[in-house]
Protein backbone atom coordinates (compact mmCIF):
# COMPACT_ATOMS: atom_id res chain seq x y z
CA UNK A 1 0.00 0.00 0.00
CA UNK A 2 1.17 3.73 -0.93
CA UNK A 3 1.78 5.96 2.11
CA UNK A 4 -1.60 7.83 2.51
CA UNK A 5 0.80 11.01 3.09
CA UNK A 6 1.76 10.16 -0.30
CA UNK A 7 -1.48 10.08 -1.94
CA UNK A 8 -3.38 12.87 -0.12
CA UNK A 9 0.18 14.96 -1.50
CA UNK A 10 -0.56 13.75 -4.58
CA UNK A 11 -4.34 14.27 -4.99
CA UNK A 12 -4.14 17.66 -3.07
CA UNK A 13 -1.07 18.75 -5.30
CA UNK A 14 -3.04 17.50 -8.33
CA UNK A 15 -6.10 19.54 -7.32
CA UNK A 16 -4.77 22.65 -6.66
CA UNK A 17 -2.60 23.08 -9.61
CA UNK A 18 -5.40 22.03 -11.90
CA UNK A 19 -7.41 24.84 -9.67
CA UNK A 20 -4.19 27.30 -10.39
CA UNK A 21 -4.07 26.64 -14.02
CA UNK A 22 -7.82 26.71 -15.18
CA UNK A 23 -8.97 28.76 -12.16
CA UNK A 24 -13.05 26.83 -13.02
CA UNK A 25 -14.14 27.57 -9.14
CA UNK A 26 -12.52 30.53 -6.89
CA UNK A 27 -13.00 33.21 -9.54
CA UNK A 28 -16.51 32.58 -10.29
CA UNK A 29 -16.88 31.88 -6.07
CA UNK A 30 -15.58 35.28 -5.15
CA UNK A 31 -17.55 37.50 -8.45
CA UNK A 32 -20.61 35.75 -6.97
CA UNK A 33 -19.91 36.73 -2.81
CA UNK A 34 -18.78 40.67 -4.37
CA UNK A 35 -21.80 40.62 -6.88
CA UNK A 36 -24.05 39.38 -4.07
CA UNK A 37 -22.55 42.61 -1.66
CA UNK A 38 -23.05 44.85 -3.84
CA UNK A 39 -26.75 43.58 -4.35
CA UNK A 40 -27.01 43.64 0.01
CA UNK A 41 -25.87 46.72 0.16
CA UNK A 42 -28.35 48.56 -2.51
CA UNK A 43 -31.18 46.52 -2.09
CA UNK A 44 -30.62 46.99 1.62
CA UNK A 45 -29.53 50.58 1.48
CA UNK A 46 -27.87 50.35 4.71
CA UNK A 47 -24.19 52.00 4.64
CA UNK A 48 -23.53 49.71 7.78
CA UNK A 49 -24.74 46.31 9.62
CA UNK A 50 -24.49 44.82 12.81
CA UNK A 51 -25.01 42.04 14.80
CA UNK A 52 -27.51 39.28 13.52
CA UNK A 53 -28.47 40.91 10.39
CA UNK A 54 -24.55 41.43 9.03
CA UNK A 55 -24.01 37.63 10.33
CA UNK A 56 -26.67 37.13 8.01
CA UNK A 57 -26.12 38.54 5.14
CA UNK A 58 -22.15 37.34 5.42
CA UNK A 59 -23.12 33.75 6.17
CA UNK A 60 -25.94 33.48 3.44
CA UNK A 61 -23.49 35.13 1.16
CA UNK A 62 -20.41 32.75 1.60
CA UNK A 63 -22.41 29.69 1.67
CA UNK A 64 -24.00 29.78 -1.52
CA UNK A 65 -20.76 31.21 -3.00
CA UNK A 66 -19.28 27.97 -1.62
CA UNK A 67 -22.26 25.64 -3.38
CA UNK A 68 -20.49 26.82 -6.77
CA UNK A 69 -16.90 25.11 -5.87
CA UNK A 70 -18.92 22.19 -4.19
CA UNK A 71 -20.50 21.15 -7.31
CA UNK A 72 -17.52 21.34 -9.45
CA UNK A 73 -15.79 19.36 -6.86
CA UNK A 74 -14.93 16.22 -8.57
CA UNK A 75 -16.21 16.74 -12.08
CA UNK A 76 -11.82 16.35 -13.09
CA UNK A 77 -12.66 13.04 -11.63
CA UNK A 78 -16.27 11.88 -13.27
CA UNK A 79 -15.21 13.30 -16.13
CA UNK A 80 -11.33 12.42 -17.29
CA UNK A 81 -11.61 8.84 -15.41
CA UNK A 82 -10.13 9.74 -11.60
CA UNK A 83 -12.41 8.10 -10.10
CA UNK A 84 -10.91 4.55 -11.71
CA UNK A 85 -7.52 5.60 -11.45
CA UNK A 86 -7.77 5.84 -7.69
CA UNK A 87 -9.92 2.70 -7.00
CA UNK A 88 -7.17 0.91 -9.28
CA UNK A 89 -4.33 2.46 -6.76
CA UNK A 90 -2.83 0.69 -4.03
CA UNK A 91 -4.34 3.27 -1.99
CA UNK A 92 -6.65 4.08 1.26
CA UNK A 93 -9.54 5.47 -1.08
CA UNK A 94 -10.61 7.80 2.14
CA UNK A 95 -7.59 9.64 1.00
CA UNK A 96 -9.34 10.84 -1.88
CA UNK A 97 -12.03 12.24 0.66
CA UNK A 98 -9.16 13.78 3.21
CA UNK A 99 -7.57 15.59 -0.15
CA UNK A 100 -10.78 16.48 -1.25
CA UNK A 101 -12.11 18.32 1.65
CA UNK A 102 -8.60 20.15 2.00
CA UNK A 103 -8.77 21.30 -1.05
CA UNK A 104 -12.22 22.56 -0.71
CA UNK A 105 -10.80 24.42 2.69
CA UNK A 106 -8.01 26.05 0.84
CA UNK A 107 -10.68 27.71 -1.92
CA UNK A 108 -13.02 28.45 1.11
CA UNK A 109 -9.97 30.51 2.78
CA UNK A 110 -8.85 32.18 -0.31
CA UNK A 111 -12.59 33.07 -1.11
CA UNK A 112 -12.96 34.39 2.08
CA UNK A 113 -9.66 36.41 1.81
CA UNK A 114 -10.90 38.02 -0.87
CA UNK A 115 -14.98 38.27 -0.19
CA UNK A 116 -14.77 39.12 3.99
CA UNK A 117 -12.40 42.53 4.06
CA UNK A 118 -14.94 43.87 1.07
CA UNK A 119 -17.68 42.86 3.45
CA UNK A 120 -15.91 44.71 5.71
CA UNK A 121 -15.69 47.80 3.88
CA UNK A 122 -19.18 47.76 2.37
CA UNK A 123 -20.94 47.36 5.83
CA UNK A 124 -18.68 47.35 9.47
CA UNK A 125 -17.85 50.58 10.57
CA UNK A 126 -14.83 48.81 12.51
CA UNK A 127 -12.54 46.29 11.39
CA UNK A 128 -12.48 45.05 15.40
CA UNK A 129 -14.90 41.60 14.68
CA UNK A 130 -12.59 40.08 11.85
CA UNK A 131 -9.33 39.25 13.88
CA UNK A 132 -11.58 36.53 16.56
CA UNK A 133 -13.99 36.42 12.92
CA UNK A 134 -11.27 34.26 11.54
CA UNK A 135 -11.19 31.53 14.11
CA UNK A 136 -15.21 31.06 13.24
CA UNK A 137 -14.28 30.99 9.36
CA UNK A 138 -11.95 28.44 9.71
CA UNK A 139 -14.53 26.07 11.77
CA UNK A 140 -17.14 27.11 9.56
CA UNK A 141 -14.95 26.12 6.71
CA UNK A 142 -14.18 22.74 8.20
CA UNK A 143 -17.54 21.78 8.50
CA UNK A 144 -18.33 22.88 4.93
CA UNK A 145 -16.13 20.78 3.19
CA UNK A 146 -16.61 17.58 5.04
CA UNK A 147 -20.31 17.93 4.40
CA UNK A 148 -19.84 19.52 0.94
CA UNK A 149 -17.19 16.82 -0.59
CA UNK A 150 -19.67 13.75 0.93
CA UNK A 151 -22.11 15.52 -0.91
CA UNK A 152 -20.53 16.43 -4.28
CA UNK A 153 -19.04 12.56 -4.40
CA UNK A 154 -22.45 11.16 -4.05
CA UNK A 155 -24.16 14.04 -6.30
CA UNK A 156 -21.36 13.63 -9.30
CA UNK A 157 -22.61 10.98 -11.12
CA UNK A 158 -25.75 11.99 -11.52
CA UNK A 159 -26.91 14.01 -14.55
CA UNK A 160 -28.98 16.67 -12.50
CA UNK A 161 -25.92 17.36 -10.10
CA UNK A 162 -26.16 21.24 -10.76
CA UNK A 163 -29.70 20.75 -8.51
CA UNK A 164 -28.50 17.56 -6.03
CA UNK A 165 -25.60 19.71 -4.52
CA UNK A 166 -27.61 22.46 -2.92
CA UNK A 167 -30.91 20.30 -2.38
CA UNK A 168 -29.23 17.65 -0.28
CA UNK A 169 -26.37 19.83 1.32
CA UNK A 170 -28.42 23.13 2.04
CA UNK A 171 -30.50 21.31 4.67
CA UNK A 172 -27.70 19.55 6.12
CA UNK A 173 -25.80 22.56 6.67
CA UNK A 174 -28.53 24.41 8.86
CA UNK A 175 -26.78 23.54 12.28
CA UNK A 176 -23.67 24.86 11.04
CA UNK A 177 -25.14 28.06 9.47
CA UNK A 178 -27.02 28.68 12.45
CA UNK A 179 -23.76 28.14 14.88
CA UNK A 180 -21.73 30.23 12.14
CA UNK A 181 -24.29 33.23 12.33
CA UNK A 182 -24.90 32.91 16.39
CA UNK A 183 -20.85 33.08 17.21
CA UNK A 184 -20.74 35.91 14.36
CA UNK A 185 -23.31 37.85 15.61
CA UNK A 186 -21.70 39.30 18.43
CA UNK A 187 -18.74 40.07 17.22
CA UNK A 188 -20.42 42.75 14.54
CA UNK A 189 -22.56 44.44 17.82
CA UNK A 190 -22.53 47.93 17.35
CA UNK A 191 -21.26 48.91 20.62
CA UNK A 192 -18.35 46.83 19.57
CA UNK A 193 -17.01 43.12 20.17
CA UNK A 194 -18.61 40.67 22.43
CA UNK A 195 -17.92 37.04 23.09
CA UNK A 196 -21.25 36.48 24.67
CA UNK A 197 -21.42 32.73 24.35
CA UNK A 198 -18.71 32.63 21.55
CA UNK A 199 -17.11 29.58 23.02
CA UNK A 200 -20.47 27.63 22.88
CA UNK A 201 -21.27 28.45 19.34
CA UNK A 202 -17.30 27.12 18.58
CA UNK A 203 -17.73 24.02 20.45
CA UNK A 204 -20.96 23.27 18.63
CA UNK A 205 -19.00 24.35 15.52
CA UNK A 206 -16.23 21.77 16.40
CA UNK A 207 -18.63 19.07 17.20
CA UNK A 208 -20.70 19.06 13.76
CA UNK A 209 -16.73 19.53 12.03
CA UNK A 210 -16.07 16.15 13.82
CA UNK A 211 -19.00 14.45 13.14
CA UNK A 212 -19.34 15.32 9.39
CA UNK A 213 -15.16 14.52 8.91
CA UNK A 214 -15.67 11.05 10.86
CA UNK A 215 -19.13 10.29 8.67
CA UNK A 216 -16.94 11.38 5.58
CA UNK A 217 -13.80 9.04 5.99
CA UNK A 218 -16.17 5.94 7.63
CA UNK A 219 -18.57 5.82 4.34
CA UNK A 220 -16.37 7.53 1.33
CA UNK A 221 -15.01 3.51 0.80
CA UNK A 222 -18.44 2.60 -0.03
CA UNK A 223 -19.53 5.55 -2.00
CA UNK A 224 -16.65 4.66 -4.55
CA UNK A 225 -17.69 1.32 -4.98
CA UNK A 226 -19.67 0.73 -8.29
CA UNK B 1 8.31 -13.35 -13.50
CA UNK B 2 6.15 -15.08 -15.20
CA UNK B 3 8.07 -18.13 -15.94
CA UNK B 4 8.57 -18.09 -11.50
CA UNK B 5 4.57 -18.14 -11.27
CA UNK B 6 3.71 -20.64 -13.74
CA UNK B 7 2.47 -23.29 -11.90
CA UNK B 8 1.21 -21.07 -8.98
CA UNK B 9 -2.03 -21.82 -9.86
CA UNK B 10 -3.81 -19.78 -12.80
CA UNK B 11 -3.44 -15.94 -13.01
CA UNK B 12 -7.40 -15.62 -13.87
CA UNK B 13 -10.23 -18.16 -12.77
CA UNK B 14 -13.47 -17.82 -13.76
CA UNK B 15 -16.34 -19.63 -12.86
CA UNK B 16 -19.88 -19.32 -13.89
CA UNK B 17 -19.39 -15.26 -13.82
CA UNK B 18 -22.38 -13.76 -14.11
CA UNK B 19 -22.97 -9.85 -14.35
CA UNK B 20 -26.48 -8.26 -14.88
CA UNK B 21 -27.59 -4.63 -15.02
CA UNK B 22 -31.27 -4.32 -13.94
CA UNK B 23 -32.82 -6.95 -15.60
CA UNK B 24 -30.39 -7.17 -18.41
CA UNK B 25 -27.98 -9.62 -18.18
CA UNK B 26 -24.42 -8.34 -19.58
CA UNK B 27 -22.59 -11.76 -19.13
CA UNK B 28 -24.06 -14.94 -17.94
CA UNK B 29 -22.13 -18.37 -17.05
CA UNK B 30 -19.00 -17.30 -18.38
CA UNK B 31 -16.06 -20.08 -17.30
CA UNK B 32 -12.13 -20.38 -17.68
CA UNK B 33 -8.77 -20.67 -16.68
CA UNK B 34 -5.75 -18.51 -18.06
CA UNK B 35 -2.57 -19.42 -16.70
CA UNK B 36 -0.01 -16.77 -16.02
CA UNK B 37 2.15 -15.11 -18.66
CA UNK B 38 -0.72 -16.08 -20.64
CA UNK B 39 -2.58 -14.16 -23.24
CA UNK B 40 -6.41 -14.03 -23.23
CA UNK B 41 -8.24 -12.20 -26.20
CA UNK B 42 -12.13 -11.50 -25.74
CA UNK B 43 -13.88 -11.38 -29.32
CA UNK B 44 -17.66 -10.50 -29.72
CA UNK B 45 -19.93 -7.71 -31.12
CA UNK B 46 -20.91 -4.78 -29.47
CA UNK B 47 -22.65 -5.09 -26.19
CA UNK B 48 -21.72 -8.47 -25.39
CA UNK B 49 -20.15 -7.80 -22.05
CA UNK B 50 -16.36 -7.45 -23.16
CA UNK B 51 -15.84 -4.21 -21.31
CA UNK B 52 -18.04 -5.67 -18.37
CA UNK B 53 -15.99 -8.47 -18.17
CA UNK B 54 -12.52 -6.09 -17.80
CA UNK B 55 -14.37 -3.80 -15.31
CA UNK B 56 -15.05 -6.94 -12.99
CA UNK B 57 -11.50 -8.26 -13.57
CA UNK B 58 -9.91 -4.71 -12.85
CA UNK B 59 -11.87 -5.19 -9.81
CA UNK B 60 -14.19 -1.42 -11.36
CA UNK B 61 -17.32 -3.53 -11.23
CA UNK B 62 -18.32 -6.23 -8.86
CA UNK B 63 -19.97 -9.48 -10.29
CA UNK B 64 -23.29 -10.32 -9.68
CA UNK B 65 -22.79 -13.92 -9.59
CA UNK B 66 -19.89 -16.54 -9.85
CA UNK B 67 -16.57 -17.26 -8.74
CA UNK B 68 -13.87 -14.88 -9.64
CA UNK B 69 -10.19 -15.16 -9.19
CA UNK B 70 -7.24 -12.65 -10.55
CA UNK B 71 -3.66 -13.19 -9.36
CA UNK B 72 -4.62 -15.72 -6.58
CA UNK B 73 -7.04 -13.16 -4.58
CA UNK B 74 -10.96 -13.98 -4.79
CA UNK B 75 -12.85 -11.00 -6.35
CA UNK B 76 -14.70 -8.96 -4.38
CA UNK B 77 -13.52 -9.74 -1.49
CA UNK B 78 -10.01 -9.64 -2.11
CA UNK B 79 -10.01 -6.89 -4.44
CA UNK B 80 -7.96 -4.41 -1.59
CA UNK B 81 -4.96 -7.08 -2.29
CA UNK B 82 -5.06 -6.58 -6.48
CA UNK B 83 -4.56 -2.97 -6.60
CA UNK B 84 -1.01 -2.16 -7.84
CA UNK B 85 -0.51 -5.12 -9.56
CA UNK B 86 -2.89 -4.25 -12.73
CA UNK B 87 -2.69 -2.19 -15.52
CA UNK B 88 -5.71 -1.21 -16.97
CA UNK B 89 -6.36 0.57 -20.41
CA UNK B 90 -9.78 0.91 -20.71
CA UNK B 91 -11.97 3.58 -23.28
CA UNK B 92 -10.86 6.75 -21.27
CA UNK B 93 -7.26 7.56 -21.09
CA UNK B 94 -7.63 8.04 -17.22
CA UNK B 95 -5.81 11.15 -17.69
CA UNK B 96 -6.32 15.07 -16.34
CA UNK B 97 -6.18 17.13 -19.19
CA UNK B 98 -5.09 20.46 -17.32
CA UNK B 99 -2.21 18.76 -16.57
CA UNK B 100 0.88 18.05 -18.95
CA UNK B 101 2.59 14.71 -19.72
CA UNK B 102 4.87 14.42 -17.25
CA UNK B 103 2.54 15.61 -13.89
CA UNK B 104 0.16 12.99 -15.17
CA UNK B 105 2.33 10.37 -15.32
CA UNK B 106 4.10 11.95 -12.15
CA UNK B 107 0.98 11.36 -10.05
CA UNK B 108 0.06 8.03 -10.80
CA UNK B 109 3.41 7.15 -9.67
CA UNK B 110 2.78 8.81 -6.57
CA UNK B 111 -0.52 6.65 -6.44
CA UNK B 112 1.30 3.44 -7.32
CA UNK B 113 4.03 4.53 -4.21
CA UNK B 114 7.03 5.35 -6.96
CA UNK B 115 9.07 8.06 -5.85
CA UNK B 116 11.68 10.60 -6.70
CA UNK B 117 14.44 9.61 -9.10
CA UNK B 118 13.23 6.20 -9.71
CA UNK B 119 10.01 7.62 -10.51
CA UNK B 120 11.38 9.93 -12.96
CA UNK B 121 13.67 7.45 -14.20
CA UNK B 122 10.58 5.06 -15.20
CA UNK B 123 8.58 8.19 -16.57
CA UNK B 124 11.76 9.73 -18.70
CA UNK B 125 12.19 5.91 -19.83
CA UNK B 126 8.38 5.32 -21.32
CA UNK B 127 8.27 8.58 -22.53
CA UNK B 128 11.38 8.05 -24.82
CA UNK B 129 9.84 4.91 -25.53
CA UNK B 130 5.97 6.25 -26.92
CA UNK B 131 8.26 8.93 -28.54
CA UNK B 132 6.89 11.94 -26.39
CA UNK B 133 9.57 13.19 -24.58
CA UNK B 134 9.32 16.43 -26.53
CA UNK B 135 5.62 16.91 -26.09
CA UNK B 136 5.76 16.32 -22.52
CA UNK B 137 5.16 19.08 -20.81
CA UNK B 138 2.38 20.36 -22.62
CA UNK B 139 -0.53 20.17 -20.84
CA UNK B 140 -2.48 16.44 -22.38
CA UNK B 141 -5.85 18.47 -24.06
CA UNK B 142 -3.47 19.44 -26.75
CA UNK B 143 -2.39 16.25 -27.27
CA UNK B 144 -4.10 14.26 -30.26
CA UNK B 145 -6.53 11.38 -29.64
CA UNK B 146 -3.04 9.01 -30.48
CA UNK B 147 -0.88 10.95 -28.17
CA UNK B 148 -3.11 10.56 -25.60
CA UNK B 149 -3.50 6.95 -25.86
CA UNK B 150 0.50 6.33 -26.67
CA UNK B 151 0.43 8.17 -23.05
CA UNK B 152 -2.20 6.21 -21.75
CA UNK B 153 -0.39 3.51 -22.21
CA UNK B 154 2.48 4.56 -20.55
CA UNK B 155 0.05 5.10 -17.77
CA UNK B 156 -0.90 1.57 -17.72
CA UNK B 157 2.40 0.19 -17.55
CA UNK B 158 4.46 2.82 -15.03
CA UNK B 159 3.91 0.38 -12.32
CA UNK B 160 4.63 -2.74 -13.86
CA UNK B 161 1.67 -4.56 -13.26
CA UNK B 162 1.63 -8.56 -13.43
CA UNK B 163 -1.54 -8.59 -15.62
CA UNK B 164 -2.47 -5.75 -18.32
CA UNK B 165 -6.47 -5.45 -18.79
CA UNK B 166 -6.45 -3.83 -22.41
CA UNK B 167 -9.70 -2.86 -24.00
CA UNK B 168 -9.35 -1.66 -27.61
CA UNK B 169 -5.37 -0.83 -26.92
CA UNK B 170 -4.85 0.22 -30.77
CA UNK B 171 -7.50 2.72 -30.50
CA UNK B 172 -6.31 6.16 -32.32
CA UNK B 173 -3.14 4.73 -32.42
CA UNK B 174 -1.41 4.89 -35.94
CA UNK B 175 1.26 2.15 -37.49
CA UNK B 176 3.82 3.22 -35.64
CA UNK B 177 2.14 3.65 -32.68
CA UNK B 178 1.02 -0.07 -33.10
CA UNK B 179 4.25 -1.09 -32.82
CA UNK B 180 5.31 1.17 -30.25
CA UNK B 181 2.26 -0.12 -28.17
CA UNK B 182 3.69 -3.94 -29.07
CA UNK B 183 7.01 -3.14 -27.29
CA UNK B 184 5.26 -2.08 -24.37
CA UNK B 185 1.43 -4.06 -23.75
CA UNK B 186 2.71 -6.89 -26.08
CA UNK B 187 2.99 -10.50 -25.35
CA UNK B 188 6.64 -11.65 -23.94
CA UNK B 189 6.66 -9.11 -21.64
CA UNK B 190 6.35 -11.60 -18.47
CA UNK B 191 2.99 -10.09 -17.58
CA UNK B 192 -0.72 -11.65 -17.93
CA UNK B 193 -2.93 -9.99 -20.85
CA UNK B 194 -6.55 -9.66 -21.66
CA UNK B 195 -7.42 -8.24 -24.51
CA UNK B 196 -10.38 -7.09 -26.14
CA UNK B 197 -10.59 -6.34 -29.47
CA UNK B 198 -12.90 -6.04 -32.40
CA UNK B 199 -9.54 -6.81 -34.59
CA UNK B 200 -8.99 -10.80 -34.48
CA UNK B 201 -6.32 -10.59 -37.23
CA UNK B 202 -3.94 -8.51 -35.45
CA UNK B 203 -4.29 -10.11 -31.77
CA UNK B 204 -5.06 -13.76 -32.61
CA UNK B 205 -1.59 -14.65 -33.51
CA UNK B 206 -0.58 -13.95 -30.33
CA UNK B 207 -3.14 -15.72 -28.31
CA UNK B 208 -3.07 -18.39 -26.27
CA UNK B 209 -6.79 -18.82 -25.40
CA UNK B 210 -10.01 -16.94 -27.22
CA UNK B 211 -12.81 -16.02 -25.53
CA UNK B 212 -15.57 -15.14 -27.41
CA UNK B 213 -19.14 -13.49 -25.87
CA UNK B 214 -22.17 -12.50 -27.84
CA UNK B 215 -25.04 -11.37 -26.91
CA UNK B 216 -27.87 -13.92 -25.82
CA UNK B 217 -25.34 -16.91 -26.33
CA UNK B 218 -23.05 -19.10 -23.78
CA UNK B 219 -19.69 -17.34 -23.83
CA UNK B 220 -17.07 -19.89 -25.87
CA UNK B 221 -13.55 -20.26 -25.01
CA UNK B 222 -10.97 -22.12 -27.42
Amino acid sequence: MTPSRTAFAAILGKDLRAELRTLQSLPAMALFAVTSFVIFRFGLNRTSLSGSLAAGVLWATLLFAAVLGINRLFVAEREEGGFDAIRLAPIDRSVLFTAKATALVIYLAALELIAVPIFAVFFLNSAAALPPLIIVLLLADIGLASAGTLISSMAVNSRARDLLVPLVLLPLVVPLMIAATAATEPLMLLGGVSYHRFGTWLMVLGLYDLIFALLGYAVFDFLLED
Amino acid sequence: MADDQKGAGPAIKLVGLRRVYGDRAALEDVTLETAVGDSLVVLGPNGAGKTTLLRILATLLRPTGGEVGVLGCKLPDEAWKLRGKIGYLGHEPLLYRDLSGRENLRFHAKLHGIKGARAEARIEELLDAVKLSHRGDERTFEFSAGMRQRLAICRCVLHEPELLLLDEPDSNLDIEGREIARTLIGPGGGHTRVVVTHDPERFLPEAHQVLRLDVNEPAAVS
